[in-house]
């Protein structure tokens, strides 16, 4: 199947069913994008589809061929990624780090589709877990980069 | 967990592995200096050339006993190297110290836990910036001519008098030859600019945008990929694989392997192996295991088993005459209370990549706390001496004490027999459901305690502690003197004039770990809960009440003092908030060497308990990073609300009904309170900064739940009791 992933169009060969986490980790070599659960309850697996943000651990690659998927890889090449990358760092988010490309990729996703989040917005979009506990400077971030 | 319990946890005992007996000078061992390099004589000179590498661009490669899991360690060292040396910690890299030499610290004890890592190491880290420093001027010297004392640094060069200045990087490679001073002398604090300053973390970037890499995305060439089913009870082994030949062909398949207590697929992708394990039909039957589960474990019964043992309880603190004290008392209230089996949870699922190379070496790539104890365990199951082991620790997705050697806990082992059995490096990637089923969790605990209560607050303690702490099991800490099993309960600062605590021994069917905290996790909820009982049944105020009992112990009067104006003033409640009641408890902790004190504030929503506030003021005698201390304080914050909510690993019939974060809820966003951090610098001696915020957050949350319903809840998590 063809898949878009970051600009560039790759050809894998895999089981239909083969979830589009691991193409992209194990085909693509692209280990941004993490494995946390495998059943949609943590979003360490986040990515964009069509901007959308996707917890690619159960979805099916061949669901999303030919649509355009991003991953933390390339977060930095639009203005809204590289302002919650910023945000990301100022505020001193991550600890262990293992969560945050997807809530990077989460908030990139809001903030694209609704520039000055209301707190219920955020709450609503920003539901991945993070062990760590940065909830309080993950919502801190968005903020920031809300309002930049 | 364990460098300070191991330390008090005096053996009478030597385990096998000889823990005990060797960890009594850990401490010590970090904080003097270690083993010279490059031949020079053994001498009193820190391992300048071993720990750093100082570059031509002027950069500094600094190897770190401890390992980076999200506790900000690297930038601790970089900060405290850095202060000396006289480098903004910008400027370095960080990496984990290999096992062994220098820095397989007394004989492989080094461990990464205990909230140990900065304050054990801290005049380790400063003399050797001291002494790079010294070498690096010693060098500008040699090359302009001038005497060593007329020079002098800012930060990254070496200035001479006359204005010529020297950076590091061109001085980099002569200093590295000279031979290292011994009795330098250390920075005053006063001039401090990097040690206490809120420097930025210098991994915080590479987090943001998924360059950092963890042991599960190690790539080694030519690497298989491992999944693997483990018996769903320990101690069952596998019988068959009843459609082997049909496993063997499926797509990407590489072989098929019976393992200790499991079954593992190799394929050339994680996805194959991990879909032809699924499909897999496997039979298993009784087998053999250290520490088997019994078949019909549960862990509800468990609970009632240790809340009626009965035996020798074993005395750990006492003063005054508790038993004839409430013996003759007019009011005795007693209570029992208990905490769950829980998980580590951290997001990272663990792994480990193996190779066995052609020259008997063996390179393990994985997730650790304690290399050489690591290197002690491969070396063993790969049949080869611990020279021929190299480790190559990988930075934490997360730790909270999982990543400890664990008898079946660890994936290395089994990497190891594959990469054997196939001639090929092997990664192989435990699913989330193998992590829930083979994760040494946090002990159920159970504690049994009476009060004599009389107007003024307690008159008589007695508790006791029933069950087993992690320390006993894997460091064989016998009964009353494993601080992991009683630590929250003893050791707190409370005065009462009549006080008995010991534990009773009672083995744990599980295999139990270290869970951050250790046993404070449980123990602060247990005895600060009850205090709250006594408050009640003196008629006293529970804060006022803590005060009194402080009086004599100023560190800690401040400290609740502090929490409470940070706060806003003490006021227990009820109070409307937006038309909703809202009220708030208090509990203290000493864990780890520092002390904290925390105020919650919840309210009920459709019966559920809603945290909105923390207010937390920790005291960790010294400061190194406070934006670090107040990161740590939000991250155990967040794990202390998480078990006190909704956290419980449930056994039946020898197995955890959970197996992934559906079953097994962890704290989602929107149940994250507010955090509020002041730090107090009583300049006490430094203690930890990792694990200390969590003790006191279950209990002030269970506290205020007291004080809004009116009920006590004495057995975690609260999403067991219906508030509605
Ligand atoms: S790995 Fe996809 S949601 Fe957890
Ligand atoms: S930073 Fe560790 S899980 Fe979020």
């Amino acid at each position: 199947m063809e898949l878009t992933v970051n600009g560039q169009t790759h050809t894998v060969d895999v089981d239909e069913d083969t979830p589009l986490l691991w193409v992209i980790r194990e085909e693509l070599g692209l280990t941004g994008t993490k494995y946390g659960c495998g059943i949609a309850q943590c979003g360490a697996c986040t990515v964009l589809v069509d901007g959308v943000a996707t917890r690619s651990c159960v979805t099916p690659a061949s669901v999303v061929a030919g649509q355009d998927i991003k991953t933390i890889e390339t977060v930095e090449e639009t203005d809204v990624g590289k302002r919650v990358v910023e945000a990301w760092v100022e505020n001193q988010v991550p600890q262990c780090g293992y969560c945050q490309s997807g809530q990077v990729l989460a908030a990139t996703a809001l903030l694209s589709e609704t520039a000055q989040p209301s707190d219920e917005d955020i709450e609503y979009a920003m539901t991945n877990l993070c062990r760590c506990g940065t909830y309080n400077k993950i919502r801190a971030a968005v903020r920031q980069a809300s309002e930049a | 967990m364990g460098i300070m319990d191991i330390l008090n946890a005096a053996p009478t005992n030597v385990s096998r592995r000889g823990f005990l007996a060797g960890a009594g000078s850990l401490v010590l061992a970090t904080s003097l200096p270690v083993r010279p390099a490059r031949g020079q004589e053994a001498s009193d000179a820190p391992a300048v050339q071993a720990f750093m590498e100082l570059r031509a661009d002027g950069t500094v490669l600094l190897k770190s006993p401890w390992i980076e899991g999200g506790q900000g360690v690297y930038t601790a060292m970089a900060q405290i190297v850095g202060e000396e040396l006289d480098l903004s910690p910008e400027h370095f890299e960080v990496e984990i110290a290999p096992p062994g030499g220098p820095f397989g610290i007394n004989g492989g004890f080094r461990i990464t836990g205990g909230s140990a890592s900065t304050r054990s190491s801290y005049t380790l880290m400063r003399r050797l910036g001291a002494s790079a420093r010294a070498m690096l001027i010693e060098a500008a010297s040699a090359q302009l001519g001038i005497p060593a004392a007329d020079l002098t640094t800012e930060p990254g060069v070496v200035v001479a008098p006359d204005g010529t200045r020297l950076g590091y990087g061109e001085l980099a490679s002569a200093a590295m030859d000279l031979p290292v001073p011994t009795d330098v002398p250390l920075r005053d604090p006063e001039t401090f600019r990097y040690i206490k300053a809120p420097t930025p973390r210098i991994d915080v970037r590479a987090k943001s945008t998924g360059q950092a890499s963890y042991a599960i995305d190690v790539t080694v060439d030519d690497m298989l990929l491992a999944a693997i089913r483990h018996a769903p009870r320990l101690g069952l082994a596998p019988d068959a694989v009843t459609n082997l030949s049909e496993i063997e062909a499926m797509r990407g398949v590489h072989s098929v392997h019976m393992l200790d207590g499991a079954v593992a697929v190799v394929a050339n992708k994680f996805w194959q192996a991990q879909k032809a394990l699924a499909a897999a039909d496997i039979t298993w039957t009784e087998g053999q295991a250290k520490w088997p589960m019994p078949a019909d474990f549960s862990s509800a019964r468990f609970r009632d088993t240790l809340a009626k043992a009965s035996g020798e309880v074993t005395p750990v603190e006492s003063n005054g005459d508790a038993a004839s004290a409430l013996d003759s008392a007019e009011t005795v209230i007693e209570a029992t209370y208990d905490a769950p089996f829980v998980v580590h949870g951290q997001l990272e699922p663990p792994s480990a990549t193996a190779r066995m190379n052609d020259d008997g070496t063996l390179d393990l790539w994985l997730p650790n706390q304690a290399p050489e104890q690591f290197v002690g365990r491969a070396a063993e199951v790969a049949g080869i001496d611990g020279s021929q082991v190299r480790l190559h620790s990988q930075i934490l997705g997360g730790f909270f004490g999982r990543h400890f050697l664990y008898e079946t806990a660890n994936p290395f082992p089994q990497a190891i027999k594959l990469a054997q059995a196939t001639g090929r490096p092997v990664k192989l990637i435990w699913s989330r459901e193998e992590d829930f089923l083979r994760d040494a969790p946090r002990p159920l605990g159970l504690a049994r305690f009476r009060a004599a209560v009389g107007p003024d607050g307690p008159t008589a303690l007695n508790v006791e502690v029933v069950g087993e702490g992690p320390t006993g099991r894997w460091y064989n800490a016998p009964a009353g003197r494993d601080p992991s099993a009683t630590e929250g309960i003893s050791g707190k600062p409370y005065a009462i004039a009549n006080t008995q605590i010991g534990q009773l021994y009672l083995q744990n069917p599980a295999v139990i770990g270290y869970w951050r905290s250790v046993g404070h996790s449980m123990h602060d909820f247990m005895y600060e809960g009850f205090l709250d009982e006594i408050a009640q049944a003196a008629g006293l105020d529970p804060f006022e009440m803590r005060l009194k009992m402080l009086e004599n112990s100023p560190r800690h009067h401040t400290l609740l003092q502090r929490v409470g104006d940070l706060s806003g003033g003490w006021q227990p409640g009820p109070y409307a908030v937006d038309g909703v009641q809202r009220a708030r408890g208090v509990a203290m902790a000493s864990p780890f060497g520092s002390e904290a004190a925390t105020i919650a504030e919840v309210s009920l929503d459709l019966g559920t308990v809603k945290v909105h506030n923390i207010w937390t003021a920790i005291d960790p005698g010294q400061i190194v990073n406070p934006a670090v201390i107040e990161a740590q304080v939000q991250s155990a914050t967040a794990l202390g609300v998480s078990q006190t909510l909704v956290e419980e690993l449930v056994y039946e019939n020898g197995e955890p009904t959970a197996r992934n974060f559906d079953m097994y809820p962890i704290l989602r966003p929107d149940q994250m309170p507010d955090v509020h951090v002041e730090i107090v610098e009583s300049g006490a001696e430094m203690g930890g900064v990792g694990e200390p915020g969590l003790p006191t957050v279950g209990p002030a949350i269970v506290n205020a739940v007291a004080q809004l319903t009116g009920r006590r809840v004495r057995s975690l998590p609260l999403s067991k009791h219906d508030f509605g």
